[in-house]
């Protein structure tokens, strides 16, 4: 890292496409979308450019302020879910002979193949009243009613865990396979049970896995509107569908535009919070 | 009376069908400097997996001060391993690697400090405690993986080619001061290598590998110059193998004369000449078409690549030997 900094300066050049491309497909959007958000929305289409503070004093109403309050604790929820459930995939998988990582990496990878919104339309057979999991549920006598689980809360969640569960599982793994299985049979020869082994040594050393991965599915899991919109019908809102709705039925892009800013810079605080907590450099770059 | 601190007995284990060791028997002696010497893939490192306990065998028992320690997890032993590529964590400075064994073991905090310090003393680095492992060099990284071993005391240390990633040099000093830190301590050493000037150097007895058999016990001496089998003469100080008959005998190459040095009495002929490793080596094929090789310090001799000459040996340098 310190060497690529000092060269940087020589090789400047090398990095100039980087920058434009940076510039260009990641800095304008922003800006123009922060310049967006302290408009106002034009009476029939587009926008007015008079510059107001009306968009931001609007996210202000409970009904907005709830919206975000929901999108975070899913967001939360679906996280702590995807570590519980992913970093051990990830992890055991890394530690498997050729064959068996063969195995466990096309079942994650296998489902990239369809479209995640198919995908997720498969979870609506899975759900509904009488559907796949009803019949198998009253099937082995578990349950003797339907679970109505479609459009409610649970079913989100697991459309969320089920679509950001790869990233954390590949975030892990790739952390995981680089860790150098002597390290955690040194600490055993010096005394380590293997559970301690893990504490002290396999888990620090597969943490910036596991945060990448956390940010890799946080952030997504603010946004993915269309799961909470086709598992949860119209019962759970996220900031992502008020944005994607404000856009489209309300052609209001100025709110939209601030939704998205205060959105991003939420966000942005979360891993400025994760990154002092845990006191890592491994997301150096992304704040 | 024979101190055994460490037994194996008939030690077997294979990997997916392939058997890697043999019926391995071995009897290490307290404060002992014991090497076990062969060439790559011949079970050295399996054995010491074992003895560590990072490998359980097939068959056959270890003993610890005639405990039996087969099937005891690696952190139950009295014994820690100096491995190979050095394994010192890269996310704790210098004096926590050093510390961590003290630490699992819940030694108070001053107490480790202390004894960090003393076993950095020891291998020479007392002023590196704050560094990362990152920013050492080689043979510095060397030094805290001994002394990340040794502050714990162990009955037994096992070194596993711990030499192998440093340049010749440094390899010689190491060489020297590992054998003083032995002295020191007085814990029995376990090394291994495939270097048998390294195990010459530093052994008090030498156990010669092969193929998941110990083809040799015995002193520095006993191996190099009373070789039991073909391939401990030829792996340690790569002795010629003549055959005679039904007979094998190991000729060392520095023994063999020529140039009218007495007794020269068999007709060969100069095959080749060759520089290497600060000698002279010439290749000579006997009457019978056997192949063997003189070697003389220089960088050249009076005889010419060809040449039908005389040469021969002393009756006491023809050792025979059991075909491996």
């Amino acid at each position: 890292m310190r060497s690529a900094v000092k060269k940087g300066k020589s090789n400047w050049l090398l990095l100039l496409p980087m920058y434009i491309f940076t510039i260009l497909f990641v800095a304008l959007p922003i800006l123009y979308m922060f310049l967006l958000s302290f408009l106002s929305r034009a009476e029939v289409w587009g926008v007015d450019f008079t510059f107001t503070l009306e968009n931001y004093k609007r996210i202000l109403e409970p009904l907005y302020l709830g919206t975000f309050a929901e999108s975070l604790k899913l967001a939360f929820l679906s996280t702590g879910l995807i570590v519980l459930i992913g970093y051990p995939y990830g992890y055991f998988m890394a530690k498997m002979n050729a064959v068996w990582k063969k195995r466990m990496m096309l079942l994650i990878m296998i489902p990239f193949l369809t479209s995640a919104l198919i995908r997720l339309y498969g979870w609506i057979i899975v759900f509904r009243s009488n559907g796949v999991l009803d019949k198998i549920l009253m099937g082995l006598h578990i349950t003797d009613k339907p679970l109505k689980l479609l459009y409610s809360y649970p079913a989100v969640v697991v459309g969320m865990v089920y679509s950001l569960l790869p990233f954390m599982i590949l975030a892990v793994y790739s952390s995981a396979e680089k860790l150098d299985f002597s390290l955690v049979e040194a600490s055993r020869d010096l005394g380590a049970s293997s559970l301690k082994a893990f504490w002290t040594i396999s888990l620090p050393l597969t943490l910036p896995g596991l945060l990448s991965g956390i940010v890799l599915t946080f952030i997504p899991s603010m946004g993915l509107f269309f799961i909470a919109d086709i598992l949860g019908g119209n019962k759970i809102v996220l900031v992502g569908s008020v944005i994607h709705e404000q856009l489209t039925k309300g052609r209001n892009q100025p709110f939209a535009a601030a939704l998205s800013a205060v959105l991003m810079i939420l966000t942005s605080l979360m891993i400025r919070l994760y990154k002092k907590l845990t006191g890592s450099a491994e997301l150096e770059g992304l704040m | 009376m024979k101190d055994i601190i460490l037994q194996l007995n008939a030690i077997q284990k294979s990997f997916e069908g392939t058997e890697v060791l043999k019926g391995v028997s071995l009897e290490i002696n307290r404060a002992e400097f014991i090497t076990l010497l062969g060439a790559s893939g011949c079970g050295k490192t399996t054995t010491l997996r074992i003895i560590a306990g990072l490998e359980n065998p097939d068959k056959g028992s270890v003993l610890l001060e005639g405990k039996d320690i087969t099937n005891l997890e690696p952190n139950k032993r009295n014994v820690n391993t100096v491995f190979q590529n050095y394994a010192l964590f890269p996310h704790m400075n210098v004096a926590d690697n050093v510390g961590y064994g003290l630490k699992i073991k819940k030694m108070p905090k001053a107490e480790i400090a202390g004894r960090v310090a003393e076993a950095l003393k020891l291998v020479q680095l007392e002023e590196y405690g704050k560094r990362m492992p990152d920013q050492l060099s080689g043979g510095q990284r060397q030094r805290i993986a001994i002394a990340r071993a040794v502050v714990n005391e162990p009955k037994v240390l096992l070194l596993d080619e711990p030499l192998g990633a440093l340049d010749l040099k440094l390899r010689r000093q190491m060489q020297l001061e590992l054998k003083r830190l032995q002295k020191q301590l007085g814990i029995t050493f376990i090394y291994i290598t495939h270097d048998q000037e390294e195990a010459i150097n530093m052994s008090d007895r030498i156990a010669v590998m092969n193929k998941g058999v110990l083809e040799q016990v015995g002193t520095p001496n006993e191996i190099y110059y009373q070789p039991r089998t073909s391939y401990v003469a030829d792996f340690v100080g790569n002795a010629n193998i003549l055959h005679v008959g039904e007979d094998a005998f190991a000729i060392r190459s520095e023994n063999v004369l020529m140039n009218g040095e007495e007794p020269c009495t068999k007709e060969a002929q100069v095959v080749e000449k060759s520089f290497a490793g600060g000698q002279l080596r010439i290749l000579f094929r006997l009457e019978d078409g056997q192949l063997i090789t003189a070697s003389r310090y220089g960088i050249d001799a009076d005889i010419s690549v060809g040449a039908q000459v005389k040469i021969g040996w002393l009756p006491e340098h023809a050792v025979k030997v059991v075909e491996a």
